[in-house]
């Protein structure tokens, strides 16, 4: 199992059953597809790229075309049981506001990103001195549409100081998948290479 | 059965049961002409309602028996194509109040013999609803597959969302607004004008003189049909390019491409299309407003429905902009809806839906596919 698979099944994990759920950034809709198989949930997207929406509403799946940098503001307070962010985080132009957006919006959020503290990503920048190159940040910096990159460490900063309550974090690397009440321990900044937070306000 | 009345060869449904208006009157008898293309299956589940726009008309995807050119959506609707004719049992009716042999300004009414002309009542997209849910009864169907429309085919399909969603199982409103702007209204009253100012209306009443108003009508097709467009297509397609000449002619003659394109569309629309009809059917879309019409704001009008939905705008449309279209999303989502939203990449103005836009096919086919194999 790679690592987009373990990502994709520890979010479903956490979803309860039959909720209502929004996807934020959905792309071809497999996260939804298997939220709606295994958890019979009632899903939408949100999606920006046309060619991405229209597979989506091929499989049945309802997906509004938008943009998460303005067009969350169309869901009013709650509407959702779960609103997920997986793997986009990093890619938004302003992440603290998407975020607030997806606590406004949601019940509870989840949210996974790629760890930028792991030691391999910190190893690659010191030896080379360069952006680092890894399996999981495979492109240019100039390419990479990865904006804005955090650590596990910064993004628990940032939900603390915006009150947010982190209910439980999935830490994973290609060996071990590891579950925390709650906040996860330092190390997992280092020995993670991506991490899944279930969040509420 | 298809018959020729007034030269307009179709099928017809003669409705005997008073039809109450949303304005309080009352049309006692009235007729609906419609055209039909594939199969009603066995369970009576793979109907599909068109719903036209504001020139157009029954004929969907058969030949017009007036211009004698093809149907106005024969790109999408066919054997094979996105609304599969192979597949679904495909309904359009000629709108309450139009000119193609449903009931209307230029009827005789019943109960004097003589032309309705301004004695026809003001109808509404409401109106216009009813008389189709009349005809769907009378083919025998229970529930529709899809209800699709652009424009105010589009509000036709709002309407019958917000009015009979238990008839429905998905709904597609494309290019279209919840209720008409000051804008839209403008346009219009600017075509009704043009009619009203022609001297052979006569006040409406044109049918004694045999004589109708084509100056005033073509002037306001001329100018509805500029809404339709927009400044890329217009400049794509003609630029400043002069009309079979080489430099300009230095009167009032079409000397530009663009004058002679639009002296055209008008001149030919008056052959199809009746000026009073006109009058009523842009002052049904002016008084569009669902959330007037149900007494409620959007979201509430949608609350709790079941209904399958496919909102659709272009890019380039400027007449039903995004921005409209999006606040029908927003009012869908915010009733728990089950909703699918795509902007399409377009320069070509309002007339999109109608033109040549392979994702507009692409997400329509798939939307269509997976409501008609959901039903098992």
């Amino acid at each position: 199992m790679n690592n987009y698979r373990k990502d994709l099944s520890s979010i479903v994990s956490l979803v309860n059953q039959g909720s209502r759920v929004l996807d934020v950034g959905c792309g071809d809709g497999e996260l939804l597809e298997y939220l709606k198989k295994d958890k019979e949930v009632i899903g939408q997207g949100l999606e920006i790229r046309q060619d991405r929406v229209n597979k989506c509403v091929a499989k049945g799946l309802s997906v509004i075309q938008g943009d998460a940098a303005k067009d969350l503001s169309l869901y009013p307070n709650k509407s959702f049981d779960c609103v997920i962010l997986s793997q986009t985080i990093q890619a938004t132009g302003k992440p603290k506001e998407v975020l607030s957006e997806l606590i406004r919006i949601g019940r509870e959020t989840i949210v996974s990103l790629p760890n930028f503290g792991f030691w391999e990503v910190r190893l690659n920048l010191f030896l080379t001195g360069k952006m680092p190159i890894t399996k999981r940040l495979n492109e240019n910096w100039y390419e990479t549409q990865n904006i804005h990159l955090c650590t596990i460490a910064d993004f628990v900063n940032l939900c603390d100081e915006l009150k947010i309550n982190i209910k439980k974090t999935i830490t994973f690397n290609s060996k071990k998948i590891k579950t925390f009440k709650e906040k996860p321990r330092a190390i997992e900044n280092v020995i993670a290479e991506e991490a899944v937070f279930l969040l509420t306000s | 059965m298809r018959t020729d009345q007034n030269k307009i060869l179709c099928s017809y449904y003669n409705d005997p049961n008073p039809l109450v208006l949303e304005s309080g009157q009352k049309i006692n008898e009235h007729q609906i002409a419609y055209e039909t293309y594939g199969k009603l299956d066995k369970n009576k589940s793979n109907t599909i309602l068109i719903c036209h726009a504001l020139s157009g008309d029954q004929f969907v995807a058969s030949k017009h028996p007036i211009t004698g050119k093809g149907g106005w959506w024969n790109r999408m609707v066919g054997p094979e194509k996105p609304i599969n004719t192979d597949r679904y049992f495909v309904v359009c009716a000629n709108v309450l109040g139009g000119c193609m042999g449903s009931t209307g300004p230029s009827s005789i009414n019943p109960e004097n013999g003589k032309t309705f002309s301004l004695d026809f009542p003001v109808i509404t997209i409401a109106d216009i609803v009813n008389a189709q849910l009349r005809l769907i009864e009378h083919l025998g169907i229970d529930r529709i597959l899809a209800v699709i429309g652009g424009s105010m085919g589009g509000m036709q399909v709002l309407e019958w969302a917000a009015s009979y969603p238990k008839k429905l199982v998905s709904a597609i409103p494309v290019a279209t607004s919840s209720r008409h702007t000051a804008q839209n209204i403008a346009f219009h009253e600017l075509g009704r004008q043009a009619i009203m100012a022609d001297p052979d209306w006569k006040g409406g009443n044109y049918s004694e003189t045999g004589v109708s108003p084509t100056k005033g009508l073509s002037i306001a097709r001329m100018t509805a049909h500029v809404t339709y467009l927009s400044e890329a297509s217009l400049t794509k397609k003609f630029g400043r390019k002069l009309q079979d000449k080489k430099d300009l002619g230095f009167g009032f003659d079409a000397d530009f491409q663009i004058e002679s394109y639009l002296r055209h569309q008008g001149l030919t629309f008056v052959d199809r299309f009746d000026a009073n009809s006109y009058l009523y059917i842009t002052r049904a879309m002016d008084y569009f407003d669902l959330e007037i019409t149900h007494k409620k704001n959007l979201t509430e009008i949608f609350k709790g429905t079941r209904n399958r939905f496919l909102v659709v705008s272009f890019t380039g449309d400027w007449l039903y902009p995004t921005s409209e279209n999006l606040m029908i999303v927003r009012a869908l989502s915010a009733a728990g809806a089950d909703v699918s939203f795509v902007d399409i990449d377009s320069d070509k103005g309002h007339d999109a839906f109608l033109l040549e836009e392979p994702q507009f096919d692409k997400t329509l086919d798939g939307f269509l596919s997976s409501v008609y194999s959901s039903l098992g």
